[in-house]
């Protein structure tokens, strides 16, 4: 890295999004001799970054956050200028094919909406800082919103869910990642049959977990409402969650409700336990690792995304049987999730195997990872640590790629367990690119086991995901916590 | 008689009960991918090419916020 | 909604009301002596906000050089040049004086210039009659041809354009804006239609009030001779429609947009007549063979009046030739201009459409809100000077009002409502 040759340039006032950004930066870095190569929005976020990655140059360094620096570390002089030449061309290359020519796209929510006075919902995923300030301009002109910026401030969340109320209008979020509208997928949602139960939940992947076990297993959903992952914290208190009840509780098409969220606030919990009891309708209430508060005599209380399927259907979940491979003898489990509550839905099997782990991201009862730490560990790769100026795991699998090479090589691991998330939103082969990394593994590593959060009807296709894994040579269960499982009973033979 | 447009406000607004009952039309603002994956399957979307308002210029951008923007 | 937006709202409502209401005709052509009684002798009014002439450009120093020896104040280019640098004249902005002025501007006391009456508001708003192309004092020209020129718009066809236009009692405006709309015009770049139906319109009257047939004739080939002819009109229309516009307290509409070719300014309704100015751009666009940008000189003139009141540049998506004349993409873009400025407009004119967008509106009054929010610059279609005064135009383009202005501008508006 000290030898290398620093080249920035600054592209003032262009905006670009980050997935963007990453795709662009991604096809500079792998051109020949190029270190390194960050293409990023001049945000005090962005700068730290790319200041450790050692790509900023002192014109990097005075870039403003809304200015473009495109940031390369490279071999040579050559490699360097090469590389610039080239992100300069993919900056440019998108504007003149479409951009600023015929097609006009409106630059304001105010705009949009004197476009298509018709249009019911903004979905808003610009980045945190500026994510609350769109969303009152959508509330205020009367918009449902789904806002799946994350990093907004809780004061902001607060304010826009009690605007939001004031007004009769859904606020879905800020970290709201999935919904499922009238048959519509939102975010990253799968495609599942219509059906009599509705969905409440603060977690994306929750909802993508449940609704797919519901949809493989002969169920349909009316509406799924995502909340964002805070609304039960106590300083929300569950606005959207207690609207959203109130939606699907009034909706004659949803005949059983299911509520997601990790174990909210006691005083929260309480509060939405009274609106389900004034409900004459059934609720499965799935606080992920329990909850100590009473249910009413219409709930049942689930403590996984698993069970909180089977209540919603009434019945038992179908499971896949597979026969397990030789792998290596290690002793411990290793999870790498890209989805944050398939990694705490783990931690609750475990925990029901009375197995004690660590994660970056621990539910009570496990502990917080420490380096060197010896035994299971299950590691949540959509957490911050890890998505710091790039784009979630389930978009982009290759930030699985080092931890997975890592536990796939390491004696100790005799399980590596890991979920595959599909739908909209998610990347186009996530099997595909678990296959690629397996075929770069010592021949005998440990088994590795994974769920597919999936239907048939997905653009990446279940059965064809699964094809691709299993012929990988990995164990393909029927659902996280299943899969969890059959780790356990793995690792313990 | 020239006219001008309605204050945002008089726009027959959406609700929360009617956004479940009719098909969803989408204003998508940020990540156009989307607005992509919308259009894919038949969503409505108008897609906002948004950029940080007052190019990131975090004064002018406060100004805008006190000015009812 | 916040109580400060509902305020501006209410404010910028009424702004752009009076801005469409207007009832603009054209009266009249009368001497500025009589126009404008309170200017001062040795003043000269200029396009664009305040200058001296220290900081004036070329083409503006060579017409300031060209109209004073017109006016008699130095008997030659040399004389008139010293007597500026010691400062013999008074340097004002037409907009100061209900007047405006394409490109260089000047505006004195010997010269004709066109009345334009706003009925709705009874103000009144005056401009020079245009030379025609080629070497002209607006791009800076003054030698004797130039001034030749000017000596015979006063003496011959300023008069009878002023008398047949109180023999017809005036020519009312909008609607011929609105039929040039359908013709291809956008009021800056293009006045094709607009000056053939004003000619049309005016004929009949300058022949029936003309004294001498070959006079007449004159005149008439002077006006078919020029395509922009109508600017001026239009540029006259354009201050008389936007001046009761100003001063309204709360609005952040934009009253006026010129440029004297150092300096770009703006008015905002809000804030009353105070400038707001940044370092003016150097227009893009296609350059007359045997020309490049390097001869080009920084945009000059106070054209962009109409800009102000949705036309120009605003207008594009009804004048598709002028995207590929100002070298701006493809024809079949133009409407994409117009669409990002109704992007920082808060009305539309339904009494200016255009055919090719199912007859939307015109974006009509500027938000320097919107402006400062989506980075949208008003888009202003423009000629390009040579900055050599004397030569003239060399091309056409579009120049950008610098953001620089609109954000001065909102800082003091945030002041004025109390929240800087």
């Amino acid at each position: 890295m000290t030898s290398s040759i620093v080249v920035n340039d600054v592209r003032r006032g262009l905006y670009l999004d980050s997935v963007a950004l990453m795709r662009m930066s991604r096809t500079v870095a792998a051109l020949e001799g190029v270190v390194e190569c960050g293409m990023m929005m001049g945000t005090p976020a962005n700068m730290r970054i790319m200041t450790d990655a050692g790509v900023l140059s002192d014109a990097g360094r005075a870039a403003a956050p809304g200015d473009l620096v495109i940031a390369i570390a490279a071999a040579s002089e050559a490699a360097a200028d090469a590389a610039l030449a080239e992100a300069r061309g993919l900056l440019d290359a998108p504007k003149s094919k479409v951009g600023q020519s015929a097609s006009w796209a409106p630059r304001t929510v105010r705009a949009a909406i004197a476009a298509d006075p018709a249009a019911s919902l903004a979905v808003i995923s610009v980045p945190g800082a500026f994510a609350a300030a769109e969303g009152r301009k959508a509330l205020q002109r009367g918009l449902n919103v789904m806002m799946f910026s994350d990093n907004v401030p809780v004061a902001d969340e607060v304010a826009l869910k009690l605007l939001a109320r004031e007004r009769g209008l859904l606020m879905m979020g800020p970290d709201c990642g999935t919904a499922i509208i009238n048959g519509t997928p939102l975010g990253f949602a799968n495609v599942v049959p219509s059906g009599d139960i509705g969905i409440v939940g603060a977690s994306g992947t929750g909802i993508q977990e449940v609704s797919c076990l519901i949809a493989n297993n002969g169920g349909g959903i009316s509406h799924a409402i995502g909340t964002g992952g805070r609304d039960l914290k106590a300083e929300v208190g569950g606005i959207t969650t207690l609207m959203a009840i109130d939606l699907l509780d009034a909706d004659p098409g949803t005949r059983m409700i299911v509520v997601i969220s990790k174990p909210p606030a006691s005083a929260v919990a309480r509060k939405v336990l009274a609106r389900v009891a004034a409900s004459k309708k059934q609720f499965a209430i799935c606080f992920i690792g329990g909850t100590d508060a009473p249910m009413p005599a219409n709930a049942c209380l689930a403590t996984t995304l698993e069970a909180a399927a089977a209540l919603a259907l009434g019945k038992q979940l179908q499971r896949a049987h597979a026969a397990r491979p030789a792998a290596a003898p290690g002793k411990f489990i290793r999870g790498l999730f890209a989805g944050g509550t398939l990694c705490a839905e783990a931690q609750v099997v475990l925990a029901g195997e009375q197995l004690v782990c660590a994660s970056n991201v621990p539910i009570p009862g496990h502990q917080e990872l420490t380096p060197g730490y010896a035994g299971h560990i299950m590691i949540d790769l959509g957490d911050d640590d890890y998505t710091q100026g790039r784009p979630h795991p389930m978009i982009e699998p290759t930030v699985r790629e080092v931890p997975l090479l890592a536990a796939l090589a390491d004696n100790t691991v005799g399980c590596v367990l890991i979920d595959v998330v599909l739908g909209f939103g998610a990347h186009a082969d996530p099997a595909g690119h678990i296959a690629s990394v397996l075929a770069r593994a010592p021949r005998l590593h440990p088994l590795v086991i994974t769920s597919v959060t999936g239907t048939a009807g997905d653009p990446q296709g279940l059965a064809a995901q699964q094809a691709t894994l299993r012929a990988a040579g990995i164990i393909v269960a029927s659902s996280n916590a299943e899969a969890v499982r059959m780790a356990v009973a793995h690792v313990a033979a | 008689m020239p006219h001008t447009e309605q204050p945002s406000t008089a726009r027959a607004a959406s609700s929360a009960a009617s956004l479940l009952t009719q098909p969803v039309r989408v204003i998508n603002i940020g990540l156009e991918s989307f607005a992509d994956e919308l259009r894919a399957q038949g969503v409505p979307v108008t897609h906002v090419q948004w950029s940080p308002p007052a190019g990131g210029d975090p004064k002018m951008a406060a100004l805008l916020a006190k000015l009812g923007m | 909604m916040t109580d400060i937006a509902a305020r501006i709202d209410a404010a910028n409502a009424e702004t752009v009301r009076r801005i469409m209401s207007a009832e603009p005709v054209l009266i009249d052509v009368v001497a500025a002596r009589e126009a404008l009684p309170h200017l001062a002798d040795r003043t000269i009014l200029h396009a664009g906000p305040p200058i001296g002439w220290d900081r004036m450009c070329g083409p503006m120093r060579g017409a300031v050089m060209g109209i004073a020896v017109f006016e008699g104040w130095a008997a030659d280019l040399a004389e008139a040049e010293a007597m500026a640098a010691r400062g013999a004249f008074k340097f004002e902005p037409n907009h100061h004086h209900d007047c405006v002025g394409p490109m260089t501007g000047m505006t004195t006391g010997g010269q004709m210039l066109l009345v334009v009456e706003n009925r709705s508001f009874g103000n009144r708003a005056y401009c020079a009659i245009n030379e025609g192309l080629g070497k002209v004092m607006r791009f800076g020209g003054n030698d004797g041809e130039v001034l030749d020129r000017i000596r015979w718009l006063t003496s011959s066809l300023g008069p009878a354009l002023g008398k047949a236009l109180r023999e017809m009692g005036g020519i009312p405006l909008k609607p011929l804006i609105a039929r040039g709309l359908g013709m291809g015009d956008e009021m800056h770049q293009r006045n094709l239609a607009c000056s053939s139906l004003l000619l049309r319109l005016l004929a009949p009257a300058l022949a029936r009030t003309a004294a001498d047939t070959n006079e007449l004739a004159k005149n008439l080939a002077f006006i078919a001779a020029n395509d922009q002819f109508f600017l001026n009109v239009a540029m006259a229309m354009g201050k008389a429609m936007s001046d009761p516009a100003r001063g309204i307290a709360g609005s952040s509409v934009v009253t006026a947009m010129c440029r004297n070719g150092t300096d770009f300014g703006i008015r905002v309704s809000g804030t009353g007549d105070q400038w707001f100015t940044a370092p003016v751009e150097m227009p893009v666009g296609m350059y007359f063979p045997g020309f490049t940008e390097a001869d080009a000189n920084p945009d000059m003139g106070d054209s962009a009046i109409v800009e102000t009141i949705g036309l120009g540049g605003f207008a594009m998506g009804a004048a598709p030739a002028v995207v590929g004349f100002i070298g701006a993409g493809n024809a079949s873009e133009a409407a994409v201009f117009t669409r990002a400025m109704s992007e920082i407009c808060i009305a539309e004119n339904s009494e200016w459409t255009i055919p090719a967008m199912d007859y939307c509106g015109v974006p009509t009054g500027i938000d320097i809100r919107l402006v400062v929010e989506t980075g949208l610059m008003p888009t202003i279609n423009t000629g390009i000077a040579h900055k050599k005064p004397g030569v003239g135009q060399v091309g056409a383009g579009i120049v950008r009002a610098p953001r620089g202005c609109f954000e001065a501008a909102l800082g003091a508006f945030a002041d004025k409502m109390g929240v800087g």
